[in-house]
């Protein structure tokens, strides 16, 4: 009796230091994460603003620091977005209320479907790189291509869309669905009607952060050739290149403009990123309070 | 989140503020239309590997395409072997190479049934390296680089060099990775074999690297294209080669040009599919490569190729448009 006693009354200040000391930490991994970002920002602003200019939007890639731009990489990154949404929303979407809604999680194929699903999003990014390289490269003959690029994050970001549109159609609460069940609804008009609109504001978000990791994504494009000089507008069958290899090519360059030219790209590419994510948040607090 | 919103748009809004005023000569540069000649020539040239020729044909594809505005030149980045690898494939038209053509590539190309010329396009040199505060090394032999960078070497020191009456310092190495055709060419000339190194320097694919590894420790020493040391002046020296001849010779445009600095010096490669020569836009941008040869090794910080070299180009890639004519 004595003994627990003792100890309950031991643990009072030592609970009470503990727990500032864990405060502590929780403050100090906060300041680190937060200082080397702003750190980082604020590096990256100061030395590449003088070069976000005309020059940097409009012209080609040059030799020469003076004249060069990022035109065709801008164009690039901006058209595999754009592939990307058309692609990866409708497949991913499809996959995830295939497995939300119709799939019996009871049959082993459709457990082996999601688990495989699971470890997808876990591949390495430039082992999609090799994939493309020899099935869409090489096998179908696409030629190193803007569309092979587009098709190779494709299947990189499918996974992550596919999980996000599933946690998005589980959090519909059952009651919506048994109420339009008993109202006499078909399944159809359930999943249409009710469900989709309800999740996607959820898929929307979930697409979006996706879609943004894909294009900064560099390992698997690189494979596919992107890493290349291009001085024309990209399109679908030719070849390409994109932002963060643009960046890339600049940093390996001997001359200091090219340094501050890359400080410039990482800015757009930067922007580019942030308005996306400022675009999933928009879309999350627009339409996620309709019920 | 509202806050987050926030943020983003007042960092875009930054952005498109500064996008207005800046340094650069932009307005008079930005969007001026890149093709202003009266070429009637269209289709594309497929170019890809060496990292060390890119540059080249880069600023060849570049200033080429000002003139011809209907070719499409593109310049991929694979490596030399890289290169030879998508080249005897068939997939390319042009293949930049740091070194001749390896037998078992030539291989590969007969058996895809790739036919090609070999084209001496620019020179190149490699520069020793050292700490600009170094003051007890005026030249170096091959014999003492091998010294230093043979596989299995234990020289830490420079008073351990051989050949040299050099200060007790400690000796911090830099050079390029494994990678690099950089790396190659060293080890063939210092080492006697292609790959062949010791493994315990720091190697990077960067040349920046290289340069902040020696100007950063007093006894640094490292290796990498002439252009860089060109490009760095100040914060690293190149040190003097003595050449076949017994010579001394410091590394620059005209030692590198006229053979005096060698074995250091070098000349790059390109490879065109002869099937190519039949495109009138492949033959146009080869003839460009050496009608303009003095310039475009300027831009791209080389060393042209002389009088002589340029006509043994000429005469090759004649008798390739010969052969395609026929």
């Amino acid at each position: 009796m004595s003994a627990a006693a003792t100890t309950l009354v031991a643990a009072k200040p030592r609970g009470r230091v503990l727990g500032a000391v864990f405060m502590g930490y929780l403050l100090l991994s906060l300041a680190i994460g937060f200082a080397l970002l702003l750190w980082l920002l604020v590096d990256i602003a100061a030395t590449g603003l003088p070069y976000i200019d005309r020059a940097l939007f409009l012209n080609d890639p040059s030799a020469d620091p003076a004249i060069a731009g990022a035109r065709p990489a801008i164009l690039g990154t901006l058209y595999i977005g754009a592939l990307l949404l058309v692609f990866t929303v409708p497949l991913g979407v499809g996959t995830a209320i295939y497995l939300e809604e119709y799939a019996d999680k009871e049959r082993w194929y459709n457990r082996l479907l999601e688990l495989n699903i699971q470890n997808l999003a876990a591949v390495p990014s430039i082992v999609y790189g090799i994939l493309g390289l020899a099935f869409l490269v090489r096998g179908l003959g696409l030629g190193r291509v803007l569309l092979a690029g587009a098709m190779i994050l494709t299947l990189l970001v499918l996974p992550v869309v596919i999980i996000a549109s599933r946690e998005a159609i589980r959090a519909v609460s059952a009651s919506i669905r048994q109420g339009a069940f008993a109202l006499g609804a078909t399944k159809w008009q359930v999943v249409w009607r009710q469900v989709l609109p309800a999740a996607a504001p959820g898929m929307a978000t979930g697409s979006i952060l996706a879609l943004s990791r894909a294009i900064g994504e560099t390992a698997p494009l690189l494979l596919v050739g992107a890493l290349t000089y291009v001085a024309f507008n990209p399109s679908l069958l030719d070849q390409f290149t994109v932002l963060p290899i643009q960046i890339f090519q600049w940093t390996s360059r001997p001359q200091e403009e090219f340094k501050v030219l890359a400080a410039a790209a990482i800015i757009v590419l930067l922007a580019i990123l942030l308005s996306l994510n400022a675009v999933a948040i928009w879309v999350r607090n627009r339409y996620q309070k309709r019920w | 989140m509202q806050k987050t919103l926030g943020i983003a748009i007042a960092f875009a809004l930054v952005l498109s503020a500064s996008a207005c005023g800046s340094g650069r000569n932009a307005g008079d540069r930005a969007g001026a239309p890149a093709g202003t000649a009266e070429s009637d020539l269209s289709g594309r040239v497929e170019a890809d590997g060496s990292s060390t020729v890119g540059p080249f044909t880069t600023a060849a594809a570049e200033a080429f395409g000002r003139e011809h505005s209907g070719v499409r030149v593109t310049v991929g980045i694979s490596g030399t072997g890289g290169g030879f690898e998508r080249f005897c494939r068939g997939e390319t038209d042009l293949s930049n190479a740091s070194r001749p053509i390896k037998d078992e590539e030539t291989d590969l190309c007969e058996q895809n049934g790739v036919d090609f010329v070999e084209f001496h396009v620019v020179n190149d040199g490699l520069a020793v390296v050292v700490n600009p505060g170094n003051d007890w090394v005026d030249c170096f032999t091959i014999e003492q680089l091998n010294a230093i960078w043979a596989p299995g070497s234990e020289i830490d020191n420079w008073s351990d060099v051989p050949g040299g009456d050099y200060p007790d310092l400690p000796l911090t190495l830099a050079g390029p990775g494994t990678d690099s055709g950089t790396f190659d060419y060293f080890t063939e000339t210092v080492n006697d074999e292609g790959g062949a190194s010791r493994s315990d320097y720091q190697a990077s694919e960067d040349d920046n690297v290289i340069v902040q590894a020696v100007s950063g420790a007093e006894g640094g020493l490292g290796y990498f294209g002439l252009s860089y040391v060109q490009e760095n002046d100040g914060t690293i020296k190149a040190v003097p080669i003595e050449n076949q001849d017994g010579e001394c010779v410091e590394p620059s445009i005209e030692t590198v040009q006229d053979g005096s600095y060698n074995p250091l010096g070098r000349p790059l490669f390109i490879y065109a599919k002869t099937a190519s020569f039949e495109r009138p836009e492949v033959q146009a941008f080869i003839q460009y490569l050496l009608d303009h040869n003095h310039q475009l090794a300027e831009t791209a910080l080389y060393v042209p190729l002389t009088e002589g070299q340029l006509g043994e180009a000429q005469s090759s890639l004649d008798e390739a448009l010969a052969g395609a004519g026929s």
